[in-house]
């Protein structure tokens, strides 16, 4: 349990950098470090699969993403770059403020929603749910896809007008 | 029958990405209309015609898709074939380049699918993926002229439908844990108003349609996104895929899963009654005629939403019912809109005039419109606004009943305006060389205005024939 929640507040820690830097290279690896922590609480949460996509998309995927388009930008003035990080820190310190107020109540409180326990879905494997119960997703996910690749054909793809 | 709705479409775009360039464009058009003239066929004859017996189980079972056809998936599939057909139309006579209505087409198909999807499914996670499928095919639709105007314009939807992604996908998440499941029946009976959760869960995803639907004080990114888009697409969007997606899934809801309760009538009501007023009193104000539109919009959905909050069955039909005639008259204004701007130039009403005498049809289409709006009898608008006074005022809901009264006046003003403003008055230096926009143009107005008269003179006479 102790292990939880220091993965927890490390978690919390990762996003809160990711969201407070000014330095969009640095954001990225933060919202990976998060992502990488949110796998191992996934992990030891008993949901294998969850964690292996999040490991893979998020982590791995969204990151490579993120910082090939960060590498096709200029790096500000070092004078620029200070007064906006200043600007950033001015701007979201009450962020961490908020959080270590909603924490400390959310452990005062213990369980503000009552005593509610999860109705069982029933013990089905994911695999089963995914390809024989949710096939209409599946579809609905092809249909996103397909759309995204149209999304990249038109937005970088140049028309060769008369 | 139902999945072959999901599935044409998509068996059309492969086929018609397979077809040597030369075919694609004028067949992928030709396609693309016969299917939304199906879709809108099929729907309009479902009160003569079982169409859930024309079906093959055999390979339904195979696909594995369970979907649902009632009366409400009609009145989605049938506002969403006539309106796609509208700004098939529309993008066939504004989008220049070939490569660019092509993709247009595909990406119309593309959104046709999540919003049939929307109109079919039971259970609330598919419903989520079907919404981000027309929500996706609609940011690219949006940016397909690549214009700096466009990109802004989908940066601002993009940002808010990531926030309504996210409450709907949280909401979801407390509905798997008070029902296990989430699918509408087994929601609607884990569904308990004494637990914390259930309204945590019903508000969360409430707050998500409502901004997918534009809805006051949800409503910020709605006027830059349809102003921003090309013609074609502020066609496909202010008619139906903003209302299919926020909209429709709040009727599906109420109807399948989460049940007419107080707390949600309540929300209904007051979201309902900010949309018409803040909506209708915003677009007195504008000048530019897409963005007078879009407010417009924002109005009339809050009518369709204060139906809703009426809590009855008549409340339904009248909802359903101004959910159909806002995809005709809408899609129709903003048509109107396209052959302005094509024709003019610009948007700006102010620098417009007397317009009617050299575009006399777009003007004559445009005010049969702006009546219906207005709820002017004996248009189709008349008889959806009248059942949601009356839906009101039988629930006991008399102050939101007068608000919609008064808000009716505010319509007629802000539509008066607009045709003074474009159309009356006499015509200014810079409008005398202006002609009347292509045959092609002309086209979906006439037809949308016609089924606005056609639906008002017949609607007592076939209103039976829906409700059952």
């Amino acid at each position: 349990m102790e292990i939880m929640v220091l993965l927890l507040i490390m978690m919390v820690l990762a996003a809160l950098w990711a969201v407070m830097t000014s330095l969009l290279l640095r954001s990225a690896i933060a919202l990976a470090l998060t992502s990488v922590i949110l796998t191992v609480i996934m992990y030891r949460m008993g949901a294998p699969l969850a964690a292996v996509f999040e490991l893979s998309v998020c982590a791995g995927l969204i990151s490579v993403v993120f910082i090939s388009v960060i590498s096709l930008t200029h790096r500000l003035p070092l004078k620029e770059y200070l007064a906006r990080r200043q600007s950033r820190i001015m701007r979201f310190w009450p962020l961490p403020v908020i959080l270590i107020i909603a924490g400390v109540a959310l452990i005062l409180i213990k369980n503000p929603l009552g005593a509610i326990s999860p109705v069982s879905a029933g013990a089905q494997d994911v695999r089963a749910v995914m390809w024989n119960l949710r096939q209409l997703d599946l579809f609905g996910q092809i249909m996103i896809l397909l759309a995204g690749v149209f999304g990249v054909l038109i937005l970088f793809k140049g028309y060769k007008h008369d | 029958m139902s999945y072959l709705l999901i599935l044409t479409p998509f068996l059309a775009l492969v086929i018609l990405n397979l077809l040597p360039n030369r075919l694609r464009e004028t067949v992928g058009h030709r396609v693309c209309l016969l299917i939304l003239a199906a879709q809108s066929m099929i729907a309009g004859l479902s009160p003569f015609v079982a169409w859930s017996r024309i079906t093959s189980m055999q390979l339904e079972s195979i696909l594995g898709f369970n979907l649902l056809m009632d009366n409400l998936s009609f009145v989605l599939l049938i506002s969403a074939g006539v309106v796609g057909a509208a700004s098939l139309l529309v993008g066939w006579n504004t989008i220049k380049h070939g490569k660019e209505r092509f993709d247009f087409i595909n990406l119309l198909l593309i959104s046709l699918i999540g919003m049939n999807g929307i109109s079919m499914v039971r259970d609330l996670f598919s419903l989520y993926v079907f919404i981000e499928v027309t929500a996706i095919a609609t940011f690219i639709l949006m940016t397909i002229h690549k214009t700096k105007e466009a990109f802004e314009g989908v940066l601002k939807y993009l940002i808010l439908s990531v926030v309504a992604s996210i409450l709907m996908l949280s909401s979801i998440s407390f509905f798997l844990i008070i029902s296990g499941g989430v699918s509408f029946p087994a929601i609607k009976a884990a569904i308990n108003l004494s637990n914390p959760l259930s309204l945590i869960a019903i508000g969360l995803f409430l707050c998500g349609l409502f901004i997918k639907g534009g809805l006051v004080p949800f409503h910020a990114w709605l006027p830059d996104a349809y102003t921003a888009a090309p013609n074609a697409v502020s066609v496909l969007m202010a008619g139906i895929v903003t209302k299919a997606s926020g909209i429709f899934t709040v009727m599906r809801l109420l109807n399948n899963a989460i049940g007419y309760n107080e707390p949600v009538k309540n929300i209904l009501l007051i979201v309902g009654a900010l949309s018409i007023v803040v909506g209708a009193l915003v677009a007195l104000g504008q000048k530019d005629i897409k963005k007078m539109l879009a407010y417009s919009s924002v109005s009339q959905v809050g009518y369709i939403i204060i139906a809703l909050g009426a809590g009855t069955k008549l409340g339904l039909i009248a909802a359903a019912f101004h959910f159909i005639n806002h995809a005709i008259f809408k899609s129709q204004l903003f048509a109107n809109a396209a052959a302005i701007e094509t024709q003019v130039g610009s948007r700006d009403m102010d620098k417009m005039g007397g317009l009617a005498q050299r575009m006399p049809i777009t003007g004559a289409t445009s005010a049969i419109a702006s009546l219906s709006v207005a709820g002017i009898p004996p248009l189709a608008g008349f008889w959806s606004k009248l059942l949601i006074i009356i839906a009101l005022f039988i629930s006991g809901n008399y102050i939101y009943a007068v608000i919609a009264v008064l808000a009716s006046v505010l319509t007629l003003a802000y539509f008066l305006s607009l045709q003074r403003r474009v159309f009356f008055g006499k015509i200014t230096q810079e409008m005398a060389a202006v002609a009347e926009a292509g045959a092609g143009l002309l086209f979906p107005a006439v037809a949308l205005s016609s089924i606005t008269v056609a639906l008002g003179l017949v609607f007592p006479f076939i209103i039976g024939l829906f409700v059952r």
